[in-house]
């Protein structure tokens, strides 16, 4: 069909043709160039990894051994790092279903070098967050007791639980994330099937399902996304909002208020967008991928953040305004030690990284073109997302009703190896990732391309 | 919902565990607090988990000053488990280790339990504890654990409850006899040990006695009843 319309093409036209031929091509061994050269300082970096990760495996196995008690805990305070992670990285997971969700849905052309980058820091940080379940446990081995399975003593969950909610919930998120991530894969497990040698052939062969991308195929892809992508978007609000729920439906002073749902999803996508920045960066400044990461994509990701700044310091706003509207005693003593109080420092450096710094920066049009500053970004947004959900758990906990029992809360060693291990551990899985997949979505890249051809004719 | 039966379940309805803790009474001696210690194998924290802010003891008094130095007023209040009609710690428990039974004791199921801690952090009282570590006891501690009581492993909440071996006891004692629990017939440890009487316990559904007349005073209170938790337990007001 393409070549018999050629044919009556004129000679400029031919030219630009292949132009676009010779830009496929380019696509195909460019993005493919970093999961088949490997150099050493790759390994070096997966070495390091690897060895936190092992510290951190021996940090938890230590802790099993002995008991919880290895953590700073204590009551009243019986949350602590472990559950500020836990939330942090359900945050994080947020970031690939936004964005590539909602662009997606939105049909917005510069979507197609950062879905791929976002959609594995999804299911990589679900899993990180997945595993914090279970660190915080204080009979991890006892585990089981969390599913719903039929047994002698008829026993079930308790599904009024906010906990098995979160359960599901999570549960739910990782699978329907992995769903989302392997389903746009196909065609490239496809490309690379006809691409590589050795081991793995076989490999790719098995996961591309035996794709040969007739039109048939490419249409049910095209379905198969459009579907997979609405229903994701709701998923993740929902997951959010469960996370939220945990707070929300408790009578903790500060964790009871009906805008902590709302409020932890736009605070997830806060951590999560900084974090595909931080991803986008990273990723171009290591492959050179500067013809495909451009300054353009920085740019409108700068805006969306610039927005999601603003939303979330509305959000946060109004949660503290109301409190301190109310002026129940419980609630503004946790108020208070947030304030001024001995959280006081905390607080306003999370108040200057989430949302001042951000706000101003990013609404500098030179500098969303600056990729290295939203590098910067990136990186303060999410010590100080990190820093927020530490200070929605333990202030609270650590001023309870009766304040005979007030408290003080500081992580253990045990708990920051297990912190940094949790890092590593999210890096070194997307590093090794970076070998199997192509960050950046083959076919998509192509697809774009040819869009670019229709437009200019 | 099946209900279950209830194999204690007395004639005339079941029990209503209470208990009634007179403010005005209690001289803040914690006799309570060691009785408890000892009856329900309740571990030994240690210096340093202590200073940590790990003390354990299922029964604590609190100790409140009010006015300044010359004119200081020392006050005491005994906090143990509120066993809450409408408890906050049952709901947020995703294994059902925290229960109501029928007799209305707010139960904790330490089989049951994964140290999720849920319940630790939503408890308003703060009368939640948890083993951080396997508990020990330094010889001869050891010596005098209560056998009727398990020993709490490592990993699970733990808390009062209201001494649920001495009233399970007392009443299949009352029901071989074919009758009810007899009033002070079941004493926790803590009511038994204080000597002002300062703590009065005993079946709520008895219009007759002592728990349920004491209840019925005007200076009585519960502790943080304006959060909807229904406590058990009825302080009487202290008065000047």
């Amino acid at each position: 069909m393409e070549a018999r319309k050629d044919f009556f093409l004129t000679k400029q036209k031919r030219a630009g043709e292949r132009a676009h031929w010779e830009l496929i091509q380019k696509a195909n061994s460019d993005l493919l160039a970093p999961m088949l050269r490997t150099g050493p300082a790759y390994y070096l970096i997966v070495a390091i990894l690897a060895l936190l990760v092992l510290a951190a495996a021996g940090a938890w196995t230590y802790m099993i051994q002995t008991g919880i008690g290895q953590t700073g805990l204590h009551p009243p305070i019986f949350w602590g790092i472990f559950i500020a992670s836990f939330v942090f990285w359900v945050g994080v997971s947020h970031s690939g279903t936004f964005i590539s969700g909602v662009l997606r849905i939105s049909n917005a052309e510069w979507r197609r070098p950062i879905t791929r980058i976002a959609e594995l820091m999804t299911l990589f940080s679900v899993i990180v967050a997945a595993l914090f379940i279970f660190v915080h446990l204080g009979r991890v081995w006892r585990f089981y007791y969390l599913i719903p399975y039929p047994n002698q003593r008829e026993i079930w969950p308790n599904f009024r639980s906010p906990l098995m909610w979160d359960a599901a919930a999570i549960f739910t998120y990782a699978t329907s994330s992995l769903i989302y991530l392997y389903i746009p894969l196909i065609p490239d497990f496809a490309l690379m099937r006809d691409r590589v040698t050795g081991w793995r052939r076989p490999f790719y062969r098995v996961l591309s399902l035996g794709w040969r991308g007739t039109q048939t195929e490419w249409r049910w892809l095209g379905m198969a996304i459009r579907i997979i992508t609405i229903l994701i978007v709701m998923v993740m609000i929902s997951v959010h909002s469960i996370v939220g729920f945990d707070f929300a439906v408790s009578l903790v002073p500060g964790w009871h208020s009906t805008i902590i749902p709302p409020y932890f999803v736009v605070g997830a996508i806060h951590s999560g967008m900084a974090t595909v920045v931080m991803g986008l960066y990273l990723l171009r400044k290591t492959y050179r991928l500067h013809d495909y990461i451009r300054l353009e994509h920085f740019d409108k990701m700068g805006k969306l953040m610039l927005l999601i700044t603003l939303l979330w310091g509305y959000f946060y706003f109004v949660e503290r305004q109301v409190v301190w509207f109310g002026g129940i005693p419980d609630e503004m003593t946790v108020l208070d030690a947030i304030l001024y109080g001995s959280y006081a420092p905390q607080h306003w450096v999370m108040i200057l990284f989430n949302f001042l710094i951000p706000l101003i920066a990013l609404s500098i049009p030179r500098f969303r073109r600056w990729p290295l500053g939203l590098l910067v970004i990136g990186v303060m947004i999410n010590i100080a997302m990190y820093i927020e959900r530490i200070l929605v758990i333990v202030p609270s906990l650590a001023h309870p009703r009766l304040e005979y029992a007030w408290g003080r809360y500081f992580p253990s060693w045990v708990e920051l190896t297990i912190l940094v291990g949790s890092f590593a551990f999210f890096l070194l899985l997307y590093v090794l990732a970076i070998k199997f997949v192509p960050m950046i979505s083959i076919w998509e890249e192509k697809e774009g391309i040819l869009h670019g051809r229709h437009e200019e004719r | 919902m099946v209900e279950y039966r209830d194999q204690n379940a007395p004639p005339g309805g079941p029990y209503q565990w209470g208990m009634v803790i007179d403010l005005d009474r209690c001289t803040g001696c914690e006799a309570c607090m060691v009785a408890c210690k000892a009856e329900n194998n309740v571990r030994i924290a240690g210096e340093d988990e202590a200073a940590k802010g790990r003390a354990v003891s299922w029964i604590r008094i609190e100790r409140y000053w009010e006015g300044e130095y010359p004119n200081a007023q020392l006050k005491f209040m005994p906090v143990l488990c509120q066993h809450c009609g409408n408890a906050p710690c049952e709901p947020v428990c995703p294994v059902y280790a925290s229960y109501h039974t029928p007799d209305g004791l707010n139960a904790q199921v330490y089989n049951r339990c994964v140290g999720v801690r849920y319940c630790g952090n939503n408890c308003p009282y703060t009368v939640r504890y948890f083993n951080w570590f396997e508990p020990h006891w330094d010889e001869p501690l050891n010596e005098q654990l209560n056998p009727d009581v398990t020993v709490r492993s490592v990993g699970v909440m733990e808390k009062c409850t209201f001494c649920v071996q001495r009233i399970r006891a007392g009443q299949q004692t009352a029901q071989k006899e074919g009758r009810r629990v007899k009033d002070g017939e079941v004493t926790p440890a803590c009511v038994q040990s204080c000597p002002t009487e300062a703590l009065v316990f005993g079946d709520r559904n008895d219009p007759e006695s002592r728990v349920s007349k004491l209840a019925e005073s005007d200076r009585g209170f519960g502790l943080l009843e304006e959060l909807g938790t229904k406590p058990a337990i009825t302080y009487l007001k202290r008065i000047k």
